[in-house]
């Protein structure tokens, strides 16, 4: 298991150099630069810039350059927040993006999971038919819609929970933006539950534990569970992708300080660092996460580890 | 409500739990009593009802066999009787256990039944064991629930029950999972768990079918042995009559969901009273006749009498055969050549075709000949892992003569439906030769082929899934001609598939049906249509009949036989089914691990086989007489067959034969003639046959 | 082995039984089945019902109300609707007639999703087609380039192209969009095409001599047709979230077009004091994508019918 795990690393590696070399060119192809949004610089003053940010040499150069910059873990200065580096953007804002993501996406697991799971139990009941709607319902719900409603809702009229802005180290604020992240996911993650929950069921296994006498909470706990949550496991990977681009949103409509802006940002105002580093912090948490999901997934379908 | 196979999610209180009779003391006379059961599916479609008003009992100690062919209805009712019915399946009627109605109970009160007292086997072991859970604790589980035992107990017991089946390697097993067992392991396991409980009552559902007919024999030698040493009741489902014939007391024929008839095992067999009964074992016996008188006879090396008769005459109509064949190239409905044939051959329809053999191979030449093929796959056995090669077909060399059947017998694992596809050069072989009607075609592109393709047919195993469920029965049979023959309208080409419509029997309003239309048995007909279209010469025949019913099964061979006589075909069958070759082929080749074993004219392969797995293959198979079925099963040999991927040293088959010596490992057997036209790898095959 | 395939489609006898036809007419085929079962699921046809309703309102209602899409009514700022002076929807900040703008932003969306998901199936269906039929070292290295293009984070490019072009440039947007929906359809589809190459009517194809584009054509796309149409009907509301998201963000449509998304946008804004400009928009684009939604379920179960409940024999 190691091993699998450590060359899947290792074949990620080159998977990692394509996207920051495709990125950085994008970039630099695009037409404009950094310093074209600034009030009408004279001549010397843009060389000088120039000079001072190195972009006046061939952009293999440049490239080189970069490169031998991130091995040490440097990202460079952000061009247009001139105080910080882009390492320190990152380090700021990173955390609070985090914990929204993370939150949202175990919120939608759990709920999305249980749902889907009482669902497919009480199929074809009222139960099941309401469980269907509200999934329907949650997967029209976008996040720049229920935020904004949530907000309202809560925020200005009930006034339960606070509708926007962020304390150091104060979890309220990550209720509303956390809920209304997890509600599409949460629907889909039900949808997808259900559905395979509904295949395991009419399997042959299923039959034959049931022939067992072993009684409906352990066939479900010890029989089917592993194999209804490989298609959710499966879903991880382009699950995280969703809320990391939908925190961007959310940050927006709450006004939370954490790095979606930066990409939106970055690219209007061609801060090439900053982008670079969105990147590739977005790139390694994606290869990661493919990753962690083939050892849960391997761990869950035995077969998969022998054949 | 249900939500799955009987499980229902209401609470049940402890109060029921009281009211619960013990199920220990059963009523004289049966252990299981179904009365009137009825069984009804609803579905968008309407209501089916598979099981009408059936009554049968178990008694104590007996087994009794259920036999019927698909749709039958027969496993709907025995899972019916234990709650495990999909959930728009409804049962009405009253299923007798000991005092207790089964159907009256809900699914907690069943589950203490279920897997107690009552052990369940079914069909498929692939699918029907939990793919991610120790085999070992699979055993236990229903130990720790129903007797109380603590997991380490349980183990314990268990790894006593695998050895009570017959599972090498116990220890080892225990820890791994299904899927790294063989077919018939995995079978063995599934009747160690219903039988963990040591359960007054066995219900195996077609518990043999997915499996080698090696390995079924050894299975059904369990069962009876497990009945007899326990005094267990059983019933046995199954289509096989065979099966049945070894190891059942009284047998039940149903039809269409009602019982047409139920006796002893030896009135059934002997004295049918129901059409069905004997129309049924008219189908399986009249592929296993041949086998029985060829099997009793076995050792006494006594040639078959059919043989002695006809092989005076050999020399006449040897000759005339081959003329005809000549002259009747493949030309459908070339009446006269036809009917020369016919003459020639027709007063001998039933006998033996291998009289033609010696005459057929002197005159025209090979419609198919394979030199020393070899084919290799690469896979992984894991995801990351090192790729390793398989070599699925080592060194096959045959001829196959203008208007022979020759019939390619194998287990799985033994390379047949590769070398099948390697004739046709759907895969590439690694090294050896090709050559269709005298051109090579081995390194020839596909392009190329193309054309050849006209002569050079094939009908598959599945009959639903070789026809596109996008086109009508019409649209598939004209589509090789669109291929091979684009210079006809549409008119020409519409009066091509009637003909061919025609040629197999198939009526002619079945046309425009789509195939998920027809039965089983039609669409295998569709198939063959498609394949005869282009008037081929050869026919390649993947087990086109494997799956199909007894009956209709027969019906196919018939078809095939009719062809070959008509047009002069040469065909090419493939089969895991010694008996069912019988009929249509004039030789036949034993494969095993993608090696020849042995290649000798029909009729002395049965009689007198000088191989041992061909000996064991024909020992394996069943025949349905219960007069010796039982005691032959009791003979059936154990042993699995070995990885593909890493085959025995020397002669493959050594870790599975009874006469294997150490010369066996250490060099290959050589492919020597041991009589005029027949052919074995053995080191002692002398030693052996008389 | 094998035997457990045992009945195919219908036993011996219910195939015999069937009253006579005459030569080669067809019965129904797979497709009517597939519109008669529709036809039964209610909640798919008021799905369907409301899909055209919506089109015909967001066709329809401009050319109906007496505002046109940019004109400013200064005395009503901003005002509720149902209010005196016919807006039925109520007014925007800048006095716009609310109804007529969310027709218009209905339209946008609905056209951009349309276009888009047309772009994204052509790319996909044919990347994953082939690299599903002809396999090997081609389909390793078409699905390797996706898997690339899956891990770059789509908003990145889009929001790249965005500036690279003329901002809110629609055609721009189609490209967009539909650039980013077509990996997701290439992975399907080479899924689906890899599960029906396998099958034994295209080996039996093979075996007839069909060239490879033949196979393609003939057996495998007719096949493929109903998967397709499915998971069309499905992408559809993703592209109009997507779009809606853009426009959110002030990428995508501009003024003074609007789209659903930037309505919403808007409404966001002003939602303590107008929350109509935001109910309005919000409730038609949630309506909009529910119908979808349920329409492609529908459909997918009908191409698609695996419930049928038979017995397993």
């Amino acid at each position: 298991m190691l091993r699998y795990a450590l060359r899947r690393i290792a074949g990620s590696i080159p998977t990692l150099l394509i996207l920051i070399s495709v990125s950085f060119f994008i970039m630099r192809l695009a037409p404009g630069g950094p310093f074209d949004q600034e009030q009408t610089l004279s001549h010397e003053v843009r060389a000088n810039l120039d000079r001072v940010y190195g972009l006046d040499q061939p952009i293999t150069v440049q490239y080189a350059r970069y490169l031998r910059a991130l091995s040490h873990g440097d990202f460079g200065p952000s061009y247009k927040q001139r105080d910080f580096s882009v390492t320190e953007l990152i380090a700021q804002g990173l955390p609070v993006s985090a914990t929204l993501g993370v939150s949202a996406l175990l919120l939608a697991l759990a709920s999305g999971i249980s749902l889907g799971m009482v669902a497919a139990v009480r199929r074809q009941t009222s139960v099941d038919v309401g469980i269907t709607s509200l999934v329907v319902l949650g997967l029209a719900l976008p996040g720049f819609v229920t935020g904004p409603l949530l907000a309202l809702l809560f925020g200005v009229y009930l006034q339960w929970l606070p509708a926007g802005g962020w304390e150091e180290g104060a979890p309220r604020y990550f209720v509303l933006p956390a809920i209304t992240l997890a509600v599409p996911l949460a629907a889909y993650v039900a949808r997808l539950t259900r559905a395979s929950a509904l295949e395991v069921f009419r399997a042959n296994f299923i039959r034959t534990a049931t022939a067992r006498g072993l009684g409906w909470r352990r066939v479900v706990w010890s029989h089917a569970l592993r194999p209804i949550l490989l298609p959710v496991v499966s879903y991880i990977g382009p699950a995280a992708a969703f809320v990391v681009t939908g925190s961007l949103v959310v940050e927006t409509v709450f006004g939370l300080p954490g790095t979606g802006r930066y990409l939106v940002q970055g690219a209007i105002n061609r801060d090439y660092p900053l982008i670079m580093g969105m990147v590739i912090v977005y790139g390694t948490l994606v290869l990661l996460l493919n990753l962690i999901t083939d050892l849960v997934y391997g761990w869950l379908d035995p077969r998969v580890r022998h054949e | 409500m249900r939500w799955t196979h009987g499980m229902t999610v209401d609470r049940v209180t402890d109060l029921r739990r009281g009211k619960l009779v013990s199920a220990n003391a059963p009523t004289a006379g049966s252990v299981l009593s179904l009365e009137r059961l009825g069984v009804t599916f609803t579905s968008p479609r309407g209501v089916v009802h598979a099981v009408r008003n059936l009554s049968l009992t178990v008694g104590p100690g007996e087994c009794l066999g259920v036999v019927g062919e698909s749709g039958a209805g027969k496993s709907q009712a025995f899972l019916a009787a234990l709650g495990l019915l999909v959930p728009n399946g409804r049962a009405t009627g009253a299923v007798r256990f000991g005092s207790l109605d089964l159907l009256a109970l809900r699914a907690p009160e069943l589950d203490r039944i279920r897997g107690a007292q009552i052990g369940l086997v079914f069909q498929d072991p692939m699918t029907s064991l939990t793919p991610h859970l120790r085999i070992g604790d699979q055993i236990a589980e229903p130990l720790v629930r129903h007797r109380g035992m603590s997991f380490a107990e349980a183990r314990t017991r268990a790894l006593a029950l695998l050895n009570q089946v017959h599972v090498t390697d116990a220890e080892r097993r225990m820890r791994q999972y299904p899927h790294e067992l063989s077919g018939g392991m995995r079978q063995r396991v599934m009747i160690a768990i219903a039988l963990s409980c040591d359960p007054q009552l066995l219900i195996a559902d077609e518990p043999t079918t997915a499996l080698d007919v090696t390995i079924q024999a050894q299975i059904l030698s369990l069962l009876a042995e497990l009945k007899r040493s326990r005094g267990m009741s059983m019933v046995l489902i199954t289509h096989d009559m065979g099966a049945v014939a070894g190891v059942a007391d009284r047998v039940a024929v149903m039809r269409r969901g009602e019982v047409v008839e139920v006796g002893s095992v030896g009135a059934i067999f002997k004295a049918p009273q129901h059409a069905y009964t004997r129309e049924l074992l008219a189908a399986v016996q009249g592929t296993s006749a041949h086998l029985s008188t060829a099997v009793a006879s076995h050792g006494a090396a006594v040639l078959d009498a059919e043989t002695a008769a006809g092989g005076a005459a050999i020399p006449e109509t040897g000759a005339a055969a081959a003329e005809a064949t000549r002259l009747a190239g493949t030309a459908i409905g070339a009446v006269a050549h036809a009917d020369r044939a016919g003459d020639a051959l027709g007063s001998r329809v039933g006998s033996s075709p291998t009289d033609n053999v010696a005459g057929l191979q002197a005159v025209s030449s090979p419609t198919l000949v394979l030199d020393d093929l070899r084919v290799n796959f690469k896979i992984r056995t894991r995801p990351f892992g090192k790729q390793q090669t398989l070599v699925a077909v080592d060194g096959v060399s045959l001829k196959l003569a203008a208007g022979e059947a020759l019939g390619v017998v194998g287990e799985s694992g033994s390379g047949k439906s590769t070398l099948a596809r390697a004739a046709l050069q759907l895969v590439r072989p690694e090294s050896g030769t090709v050559v269709w009607l005298g051109r090579q075609v081995d390194a020839l592109a596909q392009n190329a082929l193309r054309p050849l393709r006209r002569d050079v047919q094939v009908i598959f195993q599945d009959p639903l899934a070789s026809l596109d469920p996008r086109m009508t029965a019409a649209e598939i049979i004209a589509e090789p001609l669109q291929v091979h023959r684009p210079e006809l309208d549409r008119a020409a080409r519409e009066a091509a598939v009637l003909r061919a419509l025609d040629l197999v029997r198939l009526d002619r309003e079945l046309a425009g049906r789509y195939p998920h239309e027809l039965s089983g048995g039609q669409c295998q007909r569709v198939g063959i249509a498609r394949a005869m279209v282009t008037q081929p010469q050869l026919l390649i025949c993947d087990e086109p009949v494997s799956a199909l019913d007894a009956t209709v099964q027969e019906q196919i061979m018939n078809l095939l036989a009719e062809l070959k006589r008509e047009t002069g075909l040469s065909i090419l069958f493939i089969s895991h089914n010694l008996s069912v070759v019988r009929q249509l082929c004039d030789r036949i080749l034993v494969l095993y691990l993608g090696r020849m074993m042995e290649l000798a004219p029909a009729e002395s392969i049965y009689s007198r086989p000088l191989h041992p797995y061909t000996a064991e293959l024909l020992e394996s198979a069943p025949i349905a007489d219960p007069d010796i079925q039982p005691a032959r099963l009791a003979r059936a040999l154990l042993g699995e067959p070995p990885s593909p991927l890493s085959p025995p040293s020397g002669c493959v088959y050594r870790t599975r034969c009874p006469h294997a010596v150490p010369l066996c490992a250490d060099r290959v057997p050589a492919w020597e003639e041991a009589d005029p036209a027949r052919w074995v790898a053995c080191h002692r095959w002398r030693d052996l046959v008389p | 082995m094998g035997g457990s395939i045992r009945a195919c489609g219908m036993s011996e006898a219910a195939a015999e039984s069937t009253s006579t036809m005459s030569d080669f007419r067809r019965t129904p085929s797979l497709w009517s089945k597939a519109a008669v079962r529709l036809r039964h699921n209610r909640v798919a046809m008021a799905a369907a019902a409301v899909i055209f309703v919506l089109a015909c309102v967001a066709i329809m209602g401009p050319l109906v109300s007496p505002y046109a899409v940019d004109s400013l009514d200064w005395d009503r700022l901003a005002a509720a609707p149902l209010g005196p002076g016919s807006h039925w929807l109520g007014t925007d900040r800048l006095g716009r007639d609310l109804f007529v703008r969310t027709c218009h932003g209905l339209r946008i969306s609905l056209v951009i999703s349309l276009v888009s998901t047309a772009i994204s199936l052509a790319i996909g269906v044919t990347w994953g087609a082939v690299a599903g039929l002809v396999g090997g070292r081609t389909d390793e290295l078409m699905m390797r380039f996706v898997d690339i293009l899956y891990s770059l984070p789509y908003l990145f490019i889009v929001i790249i192209l965005t500036t690279l072009f003329e901002r809110g440039s629609l055609p721009v947007l189609f490209c967009a969009i539909g650039a980013v929906g077509w990996l997701t359809t290439a992975r399907i589809i080479r899924g689906q095409t890899l599960s029906l190459a396998r099958r034994e009517f295209i080996e039996a194809a093979r075996a007839t001599g069909l060239s490879t584009p033949a196979i393609l054509l003939r057996h495998i796309i007719p096949n493929l047709v109903g998967p397709i149409v499915a998971y069309a009907a499905l992408t559809i509301p993703q592209m109009i979230l997507f779009e809606s998201f853009l426009s959110f963000l002030g990428l995508g449509v501009q003024e003074p077009l609007a789209s659903l998304g930037s309505l919403i946008n808007d409404g966001a804004q002003e939602m303590q004091s107008a929350p109509w400009m935001l109910l309005v928009p919000a409730g038609f684009l949630v309506v909009l994508l529910m119908s979808f939604n349920l329409l492609g379920d529908a459909l997918s179960d009908a191409l698609d019918p695996r419930d049928d409940g038979g017995p397993r024999d």
